[in-house]
């Protein structure tokens, strides 16, 4: 083998979106352009960055299901405040950011302090942030404030015609600034040690308190950052938005070769594990005729296939080990 | 009496009972059963009939959390089973046909049965952690259910099959029999026999287990079969009860309802004890909340936050980080040297 093992399920990963979209461009006229793949960012972007920020929660041996419904309460904060309320995005924006950092510290707070299962504490989490969307207003709040219909329309064009919205835009930021976070920092390093193994970093003096909570609070920024791009995405505040969102967004990790007990792992291969599920719905809508519930059908597939395909490797390298 | 606020079933009783007496102060009439037509009507009454699909899930799930596993697929599958059958019985000139009705019920059993053997696979055989391997169906099975259905809301006009979740026997909703027969059945079948044992050791210790000659992965699949099971039997009370089937909302966060309910009834997540009528007081609970919110005029949808804070009380509650928290706020005096004493102790 010329290939490091570590790589094999990320290398597997970029294969089969590669792959899927030479089948989509071999099956549809129109589908191989540019466009088609700027579109991939444009409609993903809010599912590449809460990956983002899920792929380190993932990284670190957690798990966090209130992503879904922090979008959700962003959106309607950001809604009620702007819309109702008449206070300006360029408070609402940092203040909606701030509250996810600071629901998701408290999560990890309660995570890491009292031991009980990030599982458990991040379900109680999506439960209180969707209640809370409804405590602020049971029906959607449709948002025409100028700043940000103009974010939701401007399109920056590329060269070679095609175009790019300021959502991918960020989202493509938080994907660079995540894979040197990962790979070149202190904390990346921490992250990687607290998955692989808890009680290790502890004894090898590695600040586990401080990583973890920090973990939760970069995923709670993640998933209020993809909040404010949802609502330039839909332009409204609803309680309802994103529902079941989590698992799309576990998957897109799963599928991106992150193990799930966590330590291994790149951001890299979330970022394609967001790709091929922007792929498998481009399909899907391209095709016409395949109802969107496929879409579902499709990524379980996938996910089965991936946490199979991870379970072969890691049970070969235990026996290579030996 | 110390006996009395340490049996597991204290606590949870409590809260039920804090929760019916608000509504006593509240609705003096809640607790009114009047006798009509031969049946009984009454809030109560509501509460174990809208409770009992979620009854018969949290049994199911609680023999899960039992071998510190978790199934999040029962909310899949009890909109697949609800569909199948609905499905089924649509297709029939004759909607009304005993063997019909008995046909699809089998049929859409089989299936949840299937179901749960296929997660049972996926945790034992394949050893892939019980949270990934149930995510799996969670998100593909809202698919499945919604391709049965074809995207649509089957409903169908079939006394016989309305029966199921609507019909009552000796006065009583006949979704309270099935329940208590589950119930009876599987508290003799794990507290009678040693399989109970079996299903606790098995999430103590798996290895061990294996190694005192318990074979852990037929424990396992068995488990998530029944859970499957429930779920499915859940799909076709609820789909019954209103004759039609909805791929997209039937079960919606049932898995979490259940976990809750497992959890409020004092089975620990970390698995190796269960506690099957503590599962049933909690699910009461939650049904009891819910229809308290209703009953109150605040939103329903209020009932996340509620949620939110009873899973997080009682969570910290089984703390035992956050109780030795409390209890050394409480201690006033501290001796110097306890410190490095318990540190070496434990």
């Amino acid at each position: 083998m010329f290939l490091k093992h570590k790589y094999v399920p990320i290398l597997v990963t970029i294969t089969l979106f590669l792959a899927m979209f030479a089948a989509g461009s071999f099956l549809y006229t129109g589908f191989f352009s540019l466009q088609v793949l700027m579109n991939l960012f444009v409609d993903n972007a809010f599912l590449l960055i809460t990956a983002i920020g899920m792929s380190f929660v993932i990284l670190s041996g957690g798990i966090d299901l209130s992503v879904g419904s922090m979008i959700a309460l962003t959106t309607m904060v950001s809604a009620s405040l702007v819309q109702q309320q008449g206070w300006s995005p360029a408070v609402v924006i940092p203040l909606v950011l701030l509250m996810g950092a600071v629901f998701g510290s408290g999560m990890g707070a309660m995570i890491h302090y009292f031991k009980i299962q990030p599982f458990i504490v991040t379900l109680a989490g999506m439960f209180l942030a969707r209640g809370f969307c409804y405590v602020i207003s049971i029906d959607t709040i449709t948002i025409d404030n100028a700043f940000y219909t103009n974010v939701a329309q401007t399109k920056i064009t590329l060269p070679g015609g095609s175009f790019i919205s300021i959502s991918a835009i960020i989202a493509l930021a938080v994907a660079a600034a995540a894979i040197f976070i990962a790979h070149y920092t202190r904390f990346g390093r921490n992250v990687y040690a607290l998955g692989g193994n808890e009680h290790s970093a502890l004894l090898m003096g590695l600040p586990v308190a401080r990583t973890k909570i920090l973990v939760y609070t970069f995923s709670g920024f993640c998933s209020a950052l993809a909040g404010v791009v949802f609502t330039f995405y839909m332009l409204s505040g609803y309680g309802l938005h994103a529902v079941g969102f989590e698992l799309d967004t576990i998957a897109a990790v799963v599928i991106g070769g992150t193990l799930l007990t966590g330590g291994v792992g790149y951001v890299l291969g979330t970022f394609f594990g967001v790709l091929i599920q922007g792929v498998i719905q481009t399909i899907i809508s391209f095709n016409g005729t395949l109802s969107s519930w496929w879409t579902k059908i499709v990524i379980g597939l996938l996910l089965f296939t991936f946490i199979l395909f991870q379970r072969v490797l890691s049970a070969r390298r235990s026996v290579l080990k030996q | 009496m110390k006996s009395i606020y340490k049996h597991h079933l204290f606590w949870p009783l409590c809260v039920l009972a804090a929760l019916l007496l608000f509504n006593l102060f509240y609705s003096p009439d809640f607790f009114s059963i009047t006798f009509r037509d031969g049946h009984l009507y009454g809030s109560l009454i509501d509460i174990l009939n809208f409770g009992s699909p979620l009854i018969l899930v949290a049994i199911g799930m609680t023999l899960v959390v039992a071998t510190s596993g978790i199934d999040l697929s029962v909310g899949s599958i009890v909109a697949i089973s609800g569909a199948v059958a609905c499905l089924s019985i649509s297709k029939a000139s004759d909607q009304n046909m005993l063997s019909l009705i008995l046909l699809s019920v089998l049929m859409a059993i089989v299936l949840s049965l299937l179901l749960g053997v296929w997660n049972g696979l996926l945790v034992s055989a394949a050893g892939i952690q019980p949270i990934i391997a149930t995510l799996i169906l969670m998100v593909a099975g809202r698919g499945i259910a919604q391709l049965i259905t074809g995207g649509q809301i089957i409903t169908v006009t079939s006394d016989k099959y309305a029966y199921i979740g609507s019909g009552s026997l000796a006065a009583l909703p006949f979704s309270i029999f099935v329940v208590a027969a589950v119930l009876i059945a599987v508290t003799l079948v794990t507290r009678k026999t040693a399989l109970g044992l079996f299903i606790e050791s098995v999430g103590c210790n798996p290895a061990a287990s294996l190694m005192s000659g318990i074979r852990a992965k037929w424990v396992l699949i068995s488990v998530y079969m029944f859970c499957g099971l429930c779920a499915g039997i859940a799909g076709l009370l609820l789909s019954s009860n209103v004759s039609s089937a909805d791929g997209n909302n039937a079960g919606l966060w049932y898995e979490l309802d259940a976990i809750l309910a497992v959890v409020i009834g004092g089975t620990s997540l970390n698995g190796g004890r269960f506690y099957l009528l503590g599962t049933v007081v909690g699910a009461l609970i939650i049904q009891t909340m819910t229809t308290t919110i209703y009953m109150i005029g605040v939103p329903p949808e209020i009932t996340l936050v509620v949620k939110a804070f009873v899973v997080l009380a009682v969570c910290l509650v089984q703390s035992s980080a956050f109780r030795a928290a409390i209890a050394s706020r409480w201690k006033t005096r501290h001796y110097p040297g306890e410190k490095e004493i318990t540190r070496h102790v434990s």
